[in-house]
């Protein structure tokens, strides 16, 4: 660096739950090398700055954003526009931002039924069922809030995007070692991976990481986790726990797995899947033990909810991207 | 709508029986419609699902998976993960809600010629009745809140 400010850093959420935060909290004392070696200038959970202040900055002034959220509404939209033009590096950062994650799943329906059952449903007690209205005349002027877009969409489906970070939320300690990575690169003792790359993560699958016993058996029927004990030492697949290993990014240590619960694929597709579901129907597929349509059928009456199995948090980021009832607006 | 619509379908042979198949048809002049695109595979086997799912998310109405007849598989048994694999895809295109009969599954042999042509034709009618599918093409819908039900008046000051 040839000044001796320190380089900008921030971080936004659009559509997300809060645990990316959590998990770059959980990195416990690494935060203070962020301190140390960062100016924080934007980061709406930690500390308070407008919008203002940031569409004040010079572009390309904040050397790293961290995003996380996925792209629900068009202030989701705005925002990841103004902080892809303001940052040097943006990173997806998080399942949501890198590939729709659970938020994403919403893209199974009309959006406008996901209003209606928002508003009008169990959950909340509307019984003039009054929706929120985009704008609205109140004496002091007209108001305004965040339209909802039909589809969530990926970070990389709106702007472009320089690194992806996955994981439901990345592992603390994958955070630390980005966050190292990146303090060299300031420092000038290492290098930048190149534009597109996965960070955080390994490149293989969950598999990979497992310790369990594969032994190529094929299985007669799926089991629902709660149904039965799990062999603590044999590849869940195997015991007909529908376990979304095969398919998975590594760089959790198969923590889900090791501890007894099937993989529910919160890294994404590893290297070279181009469609997570696809790469599942795949594995799965093989590790049926039927060759006669009936018996198939019977087997996969077991798997109960396919689409939600494989694609839990991959649904915005993958090759249909939503349900025909989210692109056909007139059949709804 | 329908009478002008004619349906795009992707078609995946095995080398050794159904593109023989669509050969012989094409040997014996059989006809039928020019709808369907065929990609020659190895082996049904061969057949990643995310083939099919690029095919329909790339504009494709249906799409018709073909291999040899159970049993005659050229790689021993290849054709049955085919057949598990379509199964357990039509499942999941279900809750995309893609109607199962737009991707089907054929076998035919080297010899049944007349049989891939009846099931080509009979499969690009079922896709017609079914419509298009457009995956993607309504994409600037316009957005969910402006469209719902609004009760201005109940709104309370």
């Amino acid at each position: 660096m040839t000044t001796t400010a320190k380089p900008k850093f921030a971080m936004y959420w659009a559509a997300s739950c809060g645990g990316c935060e959590i998990a770059v909290l959980n990195t416990n004392e690494k935060i203070l090398d962020v301190d140390a070696n960062f100016d924080v200038v934007f980061w709406p959970v930690a500390m308070d700055a407008k919008y203002k202040d940031v569409e004040a900055m010079e572009d390309g002034s904040i050397l790293l954003t961290l995003f996380n959220g996925g792209i629900r509404n068009d202030e989701n939209e705005h925002m990841a526009k103004l902080m892809r033009r303001k940052s040097k590096i943006l990173v997806a950062f998080g399942s949501c931002a890198t590939e729709g994650c659970i938020p994403g799943l919403a893209n199974l329906s009309d959006s406008r039924e996901m209003v209606h059952t928002a508003f009008t449903t169990i959950t909340t007690d509307n019984p003039h069922e009054i929706y929120p209205m985009t704008s609205y005349d109140v004496p002091e002027g007209e108001i305004h809030i965040p339209n909802i877009l039909p589809m969530l969409k990926t970070l990389a489906q709106v702007v472009d995007v320089d690194y992806y970070m996955p994981g439901c939320p990345p592992e603390s300690a994958q955070i630390a070692a980005v966050i190292d990575l990146v303090i060299q690169v300031v420092q000038g003792k290492a290098e930048l991976p190149p534009k597109g790359s996965v960070i955080g993560a390994g490149n293989s699958t969950v598999c990979d990481e497992c310790k369990r016993t594969r032994n190529v058996k094929t299985i007669k029927a799926f089991n629902r986790i709660w149904g039965i004990a799990p062999e603590p030492s044999l590849c869940l697949l195997e015991q007909g726990i529908p376990c979304n290993g095969p398919a998975t990014r590594s760089g959790c240590k198969a923590r889900c797995p090791k501890a007894g619960a099937q993989c529910i694929g919160c890294y994404g597709p590893a290297d070279g899947v181009e469609d997570y579901g696809a790469r599942l129907i795949s594995a799965f597929a093989s590790v049926l033990d039927a060759k006669e349509p009936e018996e198939i059928d019977r087997i996969l009456d077991g798997l109960v909810d396919p689409t939600g199995q494989f694609y839990r948090f991959n649904l915005a980021g993958s090759l249909l991207k939503a349900a025909v009832p989210a692109w056909k607006k007139e059949k709804a | 709508m329908t009478n002008s619509f004619e349906p795009t379908i992707i078609g995946f042979t095995c080398n050794w029986c159904s593109y023989r198949a669509a050969d012989l048809a094409g040997t014996a002049r059989i006809k039928y419609p020019p709808n369907v695109r065929l990609i020659r595979l190895m082996c049904s086997g061969r057949l990643d699902p995310t083939f099919v799912f690029k095919a329909l998310a790339n504009g494709a109405d249906g799409v018709m998976i073909t291999g040899c007849h159970p049993g005659e598989c050229h790689y021993i048994e290849q054709n049955y993960k085919a057949l598990r694999r379509f199964q357990l895809m039509r499942r999941t295109l279900q809750g995309f809600g893609i109607e199962p009969a737009r991707i089907r599954l054929v076998w035919a042999s080297a010899a049944e010629g007349a049989r891939f042509a009846s099931e080509v034709s009979s499969f690009i009618e079922e896709v017609r009745a079914l419509g298009p599918l457009h995956w993607g093409k309504n994409d600037n819908v316009s957005s969910a809140l402006t469209e719902a039900p609004i009760k201005k008046e109940e709104v309370p000051a």
